[in-house]
């Protein structure tokens, strides 16, 4: 269902301020979404940071680490890798969905940095949001190989030069959501639309050389809302920190549908 | 419960979701000036009176907005619609060329509506003068 504003208990108000310390030069302010589930009765709060740039590492997730460390250690989000191939640090930095790790704060104009969860999420706590929907639909386009006939003997199965190039700008998704989050269709429709990043996952088998279950897929995908609650809005395409394109991956799966029938 | 993150509320502006959102207005607003035409051609089945009086509506300055205004969605909703027809058949999908096409349509949009309209004018002015003239004969 489209509602446009946000629930009562989802309101977000100003929050503490945290000031820079004595003779900080380079200070850029973190305006960071905070919400406890242990008090959940306190809607959440947009909590401001000054951090120092001076002793500051280059990304925004280094000035989220920063505040971690040495100014409020109850802040909570999620990271890993820190170098764009886990995915764990995805949030709403400036507007758009992007991974912490790999954006500079320096690319973030003006003196402030605006910190989101994933947008049109539940909020577990902080800058973490709940992705168990997600995984489910992920779960739901069986991402895996599926074949029927028996590999040969003793080898794996061997694909050319050019159906492996097939697989190239989808194999390299880290299922971070942010394409899914900065849909609107997604927004609005996330319970039964499938999203940017599980549609092209579920692309990423239907391309596979391999895989022997393509027309099964194209069934299950087959779906006013599973595929087409996508209107090519391209926000996906537009926010990939991976630079993919699932817009067009699902452009090329509802070409698939429709030239297995008149095919 | 858990509260739902913000999203059209922090979400920044996109030239990918702005003009995808214009295609649905632009539509919407089509639809609305659909009845305005045939509220037009009904009253001229009602005799010339009640013609004249919607005419003399659609001749004021927001009359004029609005024919304007439904041109203009009505350029962009062809050739935003025909941005469409290229995705449909797995063209354009790459963000240089979403980036270009989108702003290729909105400025053909414009540029056709302005056209129309430096069109419209010079003809009711030579219709005009072609009137005066035939008033002085």
């Amino acid at each position: 269902m489209v509602q446009f504003s946000l629930p009562a208990n989802s309101k977000v108000t100003k929050g503490k301020v945290f000031a820079a310390p004595a003779g900080a030069k380079r200070i850029k302010k973190f305006q960071v979404y905070r919400w406890n589930p242990d008090t959940p009765e306190v809607t959440p709060k947009i909590d401001t940071y000054e951090v120092d740039l001076d002793s500051c590492g280059p990304m925004v997730l280094d000035g989220l680490i920063k505040i971690k460390g040495e100014i409020d250690t109850t802040l909570t989000f999620r990271r890993s890798c820190r170098e764009g191939v886990c995915g764990s640090c995805a949030m709403n930095i400036d507007g758009t969905n992007t991974l912490a790790c790999t954006k500079a704060i320096d690319d973030v104009k003006g003196d402030v940095v605006k910190v989101y969860p994933l947008p049109h999420m539940p909020v577990v706590k902080d800058l973490v949001p709940d992705l168990t929907v997600a995984y489910k639909q992920y779960a739901s386009i069986k991402p895996w190989l599926q074949s029927n006939s028996p590999s040969p003997a003793g080898k794996e199965r061997l694909q050319s030069h050019e159906q492996r190039a097939e697989l190239d700008g989808l194999w390299e998704c880290i299922l971070c959501f942010c394409c899914s989050t900065s849909c609107p269709s997604y927004w609005w429709n996330g319970d039964k639309y499938l999203g940017p990043a599980v549609l092209l996952q579920a692309y990423r088998w239907l391309a596979d050389s391999r895989d022997e279950a393509t027309s099964a897929r194209l069934d299950e995908l087959e779906d006013p809302f599973k595929l087409y609650r996508c209107h090519t809005i391209m926000n996906c395409t537009k926010t990939c920190p991976k630079g993919l394109n699932p817009a067009k991956a699902i452009g090329q799966i509802k070409q698939m549908i429709v030239s297995r029938k008149h095919g | 419960m858990r509260p739902l993150s913000p999203h059209l509320q922090i979400y920044r502006p996109q030239i990918t979701s702005v003009l995808s959102i214009l295609h649905r207005i632009t539509g919407f607003a089509l639809s609305v000036g659909l009845l305005l035409l045939a509220g037009l051609i009904i009253s001229a089945a009602f005799g010339q009176q009640s013609f004249d009086l919607v005419r003399g509506q659609m001749s004021t300055w927001y009359g004029y907005i609005l024919l304007m205004g439904w041109s203009w969605a009505f350029y962009y909703h062809l050739c935003n619609g025909i941005r469409h027809l290229f995705w449909d058949i797995g063209k354009g999908f790459e963000l240089s060329t979403v980036t270009t096409s989108g702003w290729a349509v909105l400025l053909a949009s414009l540029t056709m509506t302005v056209v129309t309209w430096v069109y419209v004018v010079q003809r009711s002015s030579i219709v005009s003068e072609l009137l005066s003239n035939a008033n002085v004969q």
